[in-house]
């Protein structure tokens, strides 16, 4: 059965710490990173990860709610979408 | 494997180009809740709309959050009740009884707007859909979520002339039925040629008679992500400018049709279309004349608009068929006045007027929407700007529409407030010489002559 990718996208005022409070959270919950991409301009942080949430302990909702709070707390904006609109768009 | 960059510019129209799926609209057949008693018809409608709906906003409110995309409506389209109505109906009151139950069915599963309270009279009325047609200031005026429309023409049938002349009294009727706000019950009745059966749009949107049980169309929309894309080609040539918004418009389609699968997918309906139109709204950055203004134009309006959007339109168009599998309802550039606030702009400038909104109707999707006209215009007169506007429609083949709303005790110079996606609008003035003795004849425009193909 195809794997359904989960894209987790970060982006904020760069910080101390940001990746590390967010894959302790993926950690915890059962979620698999499999690609990391990154960029930082002019101190404006922007990440993506693409990751694998068959083995998550939690529903897509809560998950995204929590990094949702997560990153308020940090002081970024955390998003969580199913890689179907990015494939969709971007690929033929 | 995704990139980025690609993401970010993913989720950049959404958060700042106000890209969004405007509306996943659920078309249902009500053949089968025939009945020739008027409350057995009720119940048989409220049921079958309660049940095959009854996921419908759960389940566009799922894919929304797990895509990070807006679904803005989620909308039911029902088979013309013109139809489903005409054996237990006796009386305009009698389709009232099937307006109010259409009404509280769209409350209970949580739809905003509910269309299909049609008569398909292309042709001529029968008995019904003449009651149905004088019920409507009633109707609209006692329902909050039902939306009307009216077929009175088509390249293969010409134009019904005696419904034509009825529809100015009874969209003048339905304004004095809600000229306490405005007479925005004219904002939920639209008169069409060569209407489609799968339009997932408000107010046109029935469920056609060539369809199936129950449909999922999808409606996307994203002017503002066009506007955007287009200021990094200004002075460029007409080839960049038209492949620029080619591609632009197969992204935006791509959401749609992958919005469409997946609620098709969920709720266990066929998808039918994916209708790839840009319809503005309102809010800043949404609008359709900012695009015509970021190709050139000064002003929507001026030298150069009708051919700046026979481009856009087109170039939607092509991007769009690459992006979907099935095509349909309208699919094009809107123009709604009171829903495009650079269109408003225009109209408050003195730039745009009803004659070239008539002429910029015969190269876009929709008709003449959302004006707001004195509400002194004579009925008649009303009458002959429906009967322009289809005559458009019927000789090009293409389809237009009138959704007109003469605000009772306003005029040129006031301004009204629909409110949420209806907007506000300036009252735009009208020709004052009058067509009565044209419109007065009665009886109906026969088919245009390139209707003979066989």
């Amino acid at each position: 059965m195809k794997m359904k990718k989960t894209i987790i996208t970060v982006v904020g005022h760069d910080a101390v710490g940001i990746i590390a409070k967010v894959c302790t959270y993926l950690a915890d919950n059962g979620i698999n990173i499999l690609d990391i991409s990154q960029t930082i301009v002019q101190g404006w942080f922007n990440m993506m990860m693409i990751t694998d949430f068959s083995g998550a302990a939690k529903a897509f909702g809560d998950i995204a709610s929590d990094l949702e709070k997560l990153g308020e707390d940090i002081g970024v904006q955390i998003k969580c979408q199913s890689e179907d609109i990015f494939s969709a768009m971007h690929r033929i | 494997m995704i990139n980025i960059f690609e993401v970010e510019e993913t989720n950049k129209m959404i958060e700042q180009e106000n890209l969004d799926v405007r509306t996943i609209t659920l078309g249902i057949s009500l053949h089968d809740c025939i009945a020739d008693d008027i409350d057995k018809l009720c119940d048989n409608i409220y049921n079958k709309i309660t049940t095959v709906a009854k996921d419908l906003v759960k389940t566009g409110e799922d894919i929304s959050l797990e895509l990070g995309v807006p679904i803005v409506n989620k909308r039911i389209s029902v088979t013309p009740i013109g139809l489903i109505g005409a054996a237990a109906c006796k009386s305009p009151d009698d389709f009232v009884r099937i307006a109010v139950t259409l009404d509280k069915a769209a409350k209970s599963v949580g739809v905003n707007f509910i269309g299909g309270y049609t008569a398909l009279a292309a042709k001529g009325m029968t008995a019904a859909e003449e009651m149905l047609i004088r019920s409507i200031p009633k109707a609209l005026s006692s329902t909050e979520r039902i939306m009307s429309s009216v077929v009175l023409g088509s390249t293969r049938t010409g134009l019904n002339m005696d419904g034509v002349r009825l529809m100015g009294d009874i969209i003048k009727q339905t304004a004095e039925a809600t000229k306490d706000s405005d007479s925005i019950g004219c904002t939920k009745l639209v008169v069409l040629c060569n209407a489609p059966d799968d339009n997932p749009f408000m107010a046109g949107a029935f469920h056609g008679v060539t369809e199936t049980d129950s449909i999922i169309n999808v409606g996307v929309s994203g002017p503002g992500v066009v506007k955007h894309v287009l200021e990094s080609v200004k002075g460029e040539s007409f080839e960049v400018l038209c492949e620029t918004i080619k591609k632009t418009a197969f992204k935006v389609t791509r959401v749609g049709q992958l919005v469409a699968k997946e609620a098709s997918e969920r709720l266990g309906i066929p998808f039918g279309i994916v209708d790839l139109s840009l319809a503005p709204t309102p809010a800043i950055g949404d609008s359709v004349a900012d695009i015509l203004c970021a190709m050139g134009l000064e002003q929507t309006g001026a030298p150069g608009t009708t051919a700046a959007l026979a481009l856009l339109n087109d170039q939607v168009k092509k991007g769009g068929v690459m992006a979907s599998s099935y095509v349909g309802g309208l699919s094009g550039a809107f123009i709604p006045v009171s829903e495009d606030q650079g269109m408003i702009d225009a109209v408050e400038a003195g730039a745009l007027t009803i004659e070239k909104l008539e002429a910029m109707t015969c190269v876009c999707s929709v008709g003449l929407d959302m004006i707001a006209i004195p509400g002194d215009t004579p009925n008649t007169t009303i009458a002959g700007i429906i009967a322009d506007e289809l005559a458009i429609g019927m000789i090009n083949q293409k389809t237009t529409a009138v959704r007109i709303i003469p605000v009772i005790g306003k005029g040129v110079g006031d301004k009204v407030e629909f409110g949420g996606l209806l907007g506000h609008a300036p009252i735009m003035p009208v020709n004052k010489f009058g067509c009565a003795d044209f419109v007065d004849r009665g009886g109906r425009i026969p088919a245009p002559i390139h209707s003979f193909k066989n």
